[in-house]
This record gives structure tokens, sequence and C-alpha cells, in this order.
């Protein structure tokens, strides 16, 4: 297990040199000048000079990018343009919130998709199973932001039951956790029924049927131990999605979270900024991947020990 | 003996074309049994005839403005209402279907094409090569979501253009991966080494040979694929970023509708099911295709 901790460790440093790298190769693409673009329109030519100077565009591609991860290596991720701010602090600033909001919308995809798919699972093609599959399907092909929106028609203007936006209080963050978390919650739920009905097929369910156990046990301590490993790495994989997700639906909800960071940054052409979001989301996504491919190692092995 | 190795050509190809021929109509078959599935491919065949034959069933011009008849809720003369602006909903969620397919279609292209050439490369050669290919494509793996596309649109610029781009390339290590574990699968198998024993070259083992025998996993990842890219350009559109008004594009629509969405919500609730619908009819269809092309991966 430590060897495969270690090797998994090991695996993850060049994704993450490599994610520094495609972040900082994107933000070369920008058409013309960079630092015409950085500067904004009606900038001076001295103002422009001075950018590149302080960016070192001028030098060679390979001598920026060492640059560049030389700062990120002493948590310097740059200035932002907007405010002149160093990026890490607005960063860590906002990036709290959107962690917050990914982690609940997480729980509801765990708590609501494998309930729903143990429902469909049990009794195969009834029609429980059916009406679980049917929303489930609904729940895949809503835009999540679509759902926000008419979530919040619903329970804040008509009902006037939960806030319209902002992230202060628990009343507050039902909505979008629910609509973040509904897509990732349908695919959870397809996920747990067909792998518990794969697991029913085993022959150690068989026998154990035959040995007359009964069959709640069956399903909770035979089939659901088994059918949820698989579960395990799609909910990771679920993780990046809701934190990519939370862009959609802090700027629905009006969340002063990374991901509405992310957009503002974007429409002001503040580069560095978008830079520095995406790195860290996609840093902390990769650390999320590491630690579910070793939980998924972990209940595999106490597998093959029983 | 030169007309004799005709005749053996000449028969493998009649064989070939015959099992093509079986396979296909046990495909059909499968298919076709699987009623969800079939529904899948008529709500998409649907959609397809609406966006081709838009011009001659729009009742309005989608971008015709009558501001004396702004914001109305659905009526007879309005099936699903009209905009702040007085456009005819309908009309421009059927022009909407044009650009909205349209994206989702070209940005799964371009990812497939990239990601399938890179898998296959990677599958077949191995090694260094194939290390390269698979660290790359792990990479391009580790961004969050939209986040890729969001950093390659902040680079490029917004446009519907840019949206296209930036989702094929958030598709690409999904079909590369797929062909790259198809293509070790099927490398050394006896017809490529036969191929190869004949002299024939890598370029034409790779695309004439191991190409069309790694093809049914792909062609339904392609079709799930759809809905999701469908879904990011919606997304990315909304935000701002794709397409901008008075474009009918249906994410546009509902950013548009967002400001009037608490008086009118109609503006932003039917191109939000229509959106639903499409992407529905894309997995239903894709979940179908899977079960009748590869039987090892049914649900």
């Amino acid at each position: 297990m430590l060897l495969f901790i270690i090797k998994r460790l090991l695996q993850t440093i060049p994704v993450i040199f490599g994610v520094t790298l495609v972040v900082f190769l994107i933000m070369q693409m920008v058409p013309g000048d960079t630092a015409q673009v950085l500067a904004g329109e009606g900038a001076s030519q001295e103002t422009i000079e001075d950018l590149r100077e302080e960016y070192g565009l001028n030098d060679p591609l390979h001598v920026q990018y060492f640059d560049y991860m030389k700062g990120l290596l002493q948590g310097d991720m740059g200035q932002s343009l907007k405010n002149e701010r160093p990026v890490i602090d607005e960063i860590m600033v906002r990036l709290p919130i959107s962690i917050e909001l990914a982690i609940y919308a997480t729980i509801v995809t765990i708590i609501f998709g494998i309930t729903a798919g143990i429902i469909s699972a049990v009794r195969p093609y009834s029609a429980s199973d059916m009406t679980v599959m049917v929303i489930a399907l609904l729940g895949i092909s809503f835009p999540s932001f679509w759902l926000g929106m008419i979530l919040m028609f619903i329970f804040s203007v008509e009902l006037q039951w939960l806030p319209v936006s902002g992230w202060d209080s628990v009343q507050h963050m039902v909505l979008p956790v629910l609509a973040l978390g509904t897509a990732g919650a349908a695919i959870v739920a397809r996920m747990t029924r067909s792998s518990m009905l794969e697991v029913v097929r085993q022959d150690y369910i068989r026998t154990a049927k035959a040995k007359g156990i009964k069959n709640y046990l069956i399903i909770y301590k035979h089939t659901l131990r088994n059918a949820l490993i698989p579960v395990i790495t799609v909910v990771g994989l679920q993780f990046g999605a809701l934190l990519g997700g939370t862009v959609l639906i802090e700027s629905v909800f009006a969340i002063n979270g990374l991901g509405r960071l992310i957009l503002e940054s974007i429409r002001m052409r503040d580069l560095p900024m978008v830079q520095g979001g995406v790195l860290v989301a996609s840093i902390i996504f990769v650390l999320v991947n590491l630690f579910v491919d070793i939980l998924y190692k972990f209940f595999n092995r106490r597998i093959d020990i029983n | 003996m030169d007309q004799s190795l005709q005749d053996i050509k000449q028969s493998f190809k009649q064989i070939r074309k015959e099992r093509r021929k079986e396979n296909f109509k046990a495909f059909f078959e499968t298919f076709l049994k699987n009623k969800i599935a079939v529904a899948g491919g008529v709500l998409l065949l649907c959609y397809t005839f609406v966006a081709l034959f838009a011009p001659w069933i729009a009742p309005y011009d989608p971008f015709e403005m009558d501001l004396f008849n702004k914001l109305q809720p659905p009526s007879l003369d309005h099936w699903m209402g009209t905009d702040d602006k007085g456009r005819d909903i309908l009309s421009r969620i059927i022009y909407g279907s044009r650009l909205s397919m349209g994206v989702g279609f070209a940005a799964v292209l371009f990812g497939a094409s990239f990601g399938i050439m890179m898998g296959m490369v990677a599958g077949y050669y191995g090694g260094w090569v194939d290390a390269i290919i698979s660290r790359s494509l792990d990479v391009m793996l580790a961004f969050p979501g939209i986040l890729l596309a969001l950093a390659i649109i902040s680079a490029l610029g917004p446009s519907l253009f840019n949206v296209t781009v930036a989702v094929g390339v958030f598709s690409i290590p999904l079909f590369g991966r797929i062909a790259r574990g198809s293509t070790m699968e099927v490398r050394h198998m006896e017809y490529i080494e036969a191929v190869r024993s004949l002299g024939g070259n890598d370029g034409i083992i790779i695309f004439r040979h191991i190409f069309p025998n790694i093809l049914s996993p792909l062609i339904v990842q392609g079709t799930l694929r759809l809905a999701t890219a469908i879904l990011s350009a919606a997304g990315l559109s909304f935000l701002g970023l794709g397409a901008a008004p008075p474009s009918p594009e249906w994410g546009a629509m509902l950013s548009s509708g967002r400001d009037f969405f608490f008086s009118a919500p109609y503006i932003a609730i039917f191109p939000g099911i229509t959106i639903a619908l499409l992407v529905m009819g894309f997995n239903l269809f894709g979940d179908g295709l899977r079960d009748a092309l590869d039987p090892r991966m049914k649900s």
C-alpha cells in the first residue's frame, strides 16, 4: 500500500508540472501583442513597454516559463491587472467558497446518487426503478445553470422559502448546492445501479442466497459493499466536474467564489488572475484524484484480504 | 498464378462484404429491439429535421423585433411567447438549433480527430511515443470540468468559434484514451501481423486496418460526448463567452432571458427544455448504440 501511495505521488508530480506548462502556454496563445492585451485598450506605448519588461515578455519562451515556475514555487502567481493585488491573495479569499460549494454538492451527489441507485437496483425493471432512472436521465440532461434558475424561480421568487442569491447562511446554500449536485447524483445513481446489478450476478451472491441469508443483508453486506468500489472513482471524477461547474452556478446565484472570479477576470482580460485561478483549481482536482485513487486501492485491498 | 491470386482477393472481398452486411443487420436488429434508444434516435431525427428546414418551419423571422409585442406569454400567435425585443421565441429556438447543434458536432469532430489520431499513434508505437502522448492526455484530463475551455477562451477571446475550439480541445483526452486502449488491443492481432508481413507500412496499418476495427467504442463515445459538448457550449454562451446577441444560440438566449426571468420565465424555460431534450436524445441514442455495438460495455 505504501509503495502504491509513493508511486501515485510520483506520478502526480509530472502531471502538476504539465498543468502549469499548459496554463502557461495557453496564455501565450493570446492573439497579437500580449503586452498590449495586458495593458488594455488605449494604453500608452510606455505602459506597454513597462508591462513587457515586468512580465519578461522580451525573453525567450523557455526563460519565461522558468521564471513563471520560479515564482510559483515561491507562491507568487503575479499581480492582478485589475487591482494590482497579488493573484494568490485574491484566490485565497475566493477559493474556500468554491471548495465549500463543491464539497456540499459532492455530498448531495453521494447521498442522493447512491440512495437512488440502490432503490433502482433492488427491484430492477419495477416501477420504482423506472421512476428513478427517468429522474436520473432528466438530471443529466438539464443544464445545471438552467436548473439553478428554475429552482430560484420556484423556491425564492414564488414560494419565497429561500434567498435568491449569496452565500451567507445554510438557506443561501441549499439551491446552489442542489443545482450543482443534481447531474452528479444522476450519474452516480446510474453507476450504482449498473454496478449493483453486476455484483448481483456474481457466484458469491448466489451462494449467500442459497445459504438462506436474509435479502437486506445480502444487499447491504455483500452487494453494496462491493458495488460501491467502482462508484468511488466516479465520485472522484464528479468532484472535478463540480469544481468546474461552480463557474456557472456561482454566476447564477451571484456567489463570490473562485469560479466567478475567473469569469470576471476573463471579461476584464485579467490574464494573470485567470491563469492563477485555473491553475489552483486544477491542482486541487489532481490532488483529489490522487486521494480517490488511494481510497480505491484501500477498499480493493480490504477485499483482497477478505 | 496472377489470375488465381485475383480470384482469392475477390472472394475475400466478397466474404468481407457479406460479413459487414451481416454485422450491420445484427446491430440494426439489436438496436431496434431497444425501444428507448429508438425513441432517442427519433428525437435526434426531429431536431436534425428542424435544423435543416428551419426557414420553412419557423413561423417568424428570428431577428425581427416587434417592440409593441415584447415579453408576451405563450399564445396561439406565439406558441412560446416573445422575448424582451418582441422576437418570437419558437422561431429563435428553431434557428438556434443550427448553431447549438453545429457547435456540438464541430467540437466533437475536432476533439475526436485529434484525440483518435493521438491515441492510435500512442497505442500503435508504444514506448516513449506512448509515454509522451499518454502523459499529455493525463495533463489535459487534470483540468476540472470546463475550466480548460475557459482558459482557452480567456486567451483567444469570446466567440462562438473559440467556444467550438475550446470544447473540442476539452474532448481530446476522452477520445485519445479510448483510441489508445483499443489500438493496443488490436495491434498484435493476426490480421495486423499479416498486413505487416505483406509489406503494409505503418500509415496503412493504422488508418486502413486498425481504425475501422476500433470504431465501435469511438462512435458510442462520440454520440454521448455530443450531449456533453452541447451542454458545455450552451454553458459558455450562457456566461457570455460564446455567441453574442442577437444570436439565437440557446445558451445565449438563456443568458439574455436572465434579466427578465422573474417576470417572464418562459424566455428561459423553453430554451432550457430544448437543450435538455436534445441532450436526452443523444444520451438515449448513445446508450442504445453502446448496447448494440459493444455488448461488453452494456449498462
